[in-house]
């Protein structure tokens, strides 16, 4: 911090303008300084497969999951990094294994695997994933993720990682 | 009017449960489940629709029946409902159900869920004791854990986007709703809350 000068409008509005970058989707670019680690997020584990095969692609494609993998504190992308995607899809349910398959990032730390259409389960069109440490040569701490799609008919699910050093 | 009324009110009831289930049973994502995941589901959708019967039998509105007698069998079926749904969740997806039941489930909708499933089976349980405590006292209790069951069905049933249709869901909890309302105020409950319900006439 240059500034020593934070007062509690500034916060509000620092706040306000993340949760709106967030709601919008907006991806802003790394800020070195002060990229926070992705955490753990409730049921993110649920129906996960440990060891669920790098594939070209989930079942027959259709919808993209994407993303990016970087280092916290200094926002580094990860090249080669493990990420394994699930979902409930029009071809099966999340704890059936044609649901699941892996992917590793590129030198720019981002990963993109095709999969059929996500659908709502229970309750939510909902993808689920996955860096683990277990899988991976390790460095960085396992990291499970849930998010919602905003909505149902979204063919896309855009997703970031920044994981810790273990 | 006198002769009308009862038409209407069973046409009314007819409707508003037969269409929201007919709507989910035209659902697209009935494709992309199995069936264990689909008779869960509109085991939820029944058990959702029993509500609507509970208040208006107790009170009387639905003519040409034996309605205390029907209304426990609707509180037995209502309690079936809710196994089935859980249990059939369960099947398909077990972890995503314990997490439900240890309250930490990631959507907001399912602690209702738990909630109006854990006041369901109290409620027929006290149903099960109803002789062997005062009757204004058994009614404040009863009346508290269904509102608890209507409300919490009703949270968890309104956010899940699910088989079933937005508006005739909206259509059928805004009537579950006012029928448990004009039941409460029907059966004037708070009677039972008067410290001395003998003075109090």
């Amino acid at each position: 911090m240059t500034t020593g000068n934070t007062t509690r409008r500034t916060i509000l509005a620092a706040t306000g303008a993340a949760l709106m970058i967030g709601a919008s989707g907006l991806r802003v670019p790394a800020q070195a300084q002060s990229l926070a680690a992705t955490p753990t997020m409730r049921g993110g584990r649920n129906n996960y497969r440990p060891g669920a095969p790098i594939v070209e692609r989930i079942g027959g494609g259709g919808f993209w999951t994407t993303g990016t993998v970087r280092r916290a504190s200094d926002g580094a992308p990860l090249a080669g990094r493990r990420i394994q995607v699930w979902a409930h899809t029009t071809e099966g349910h999340e704890r059936d294994e044609r649901s699941h398959g892996a992917t590793l990032t590129d030198a720019n730390g981002v990963f993109r695997i095709e999969m059929p259409q996500i659908v709502p389960a229970f309750g939510q069109p909902h993808g689920h994933l996955a860096y683990d440490a277990d899988y991976d040569d390790g460095g960085f701490q396992t990291v499970f993720l849930r998010p919602v799609m905003p909505s149902a008919s979204d063919t896309s699910l855009d997703v970031d990682f920044v994981l810790i050093p273990a | 009017m006198s002769k009308l009324r009862p038409v209407l009110i069973w046409a009314t009831l007819v409707l508003a449960i037969s269409v929201p289930i007919i709507v989910a049973a035209n659902s697209a994502q009935l494709a992309w489940r199995e069936p264990v995941y689909i008779v869960a589901g509109f085991a939820g959708i029944i058990g959702l629709a029993l509500l609507l019967l509970q208040p208006l039998l107790i009170i009387g509105v639905l003519p040409g029946i034996r309605r205390r007698k029907v209304h426990r069998w609707v509180g037995a079926g209502l309690v079936v409902a809710v196994v089935v749904h859980v249990a059939g969740l369960w099947i398909v997806s077990p972890p995503d159900v314990i997490d439900v039941l240890l309250f930490r489930s990631p959507t907001p909708f399912a602690v209702w869920g738990a909630v109006a499933m854990w006041a369901v089976f109290a409620a027929a349980a006290l149903a099960l004791v109803r002789g062997r405590i005062r009757l204004r006292l058994w009614r404040l209790a009863h009346t508290l854990l269904t509102t608890m069951i209507v409300v919490g069905t009703i949270i968890h049933a309104w956010r899940i986007e699910g088989a079933m249709g937005t508006i005739s869901k909206s259509l059928l909890c805004a009537l579950i709703l006012m029928a448990m309302v004009w039941a409460i105020g029907k059966m004037r409950v708070w009677r039972g809350l008067l410290v001395n319900p003998y003075r109090a006439r």
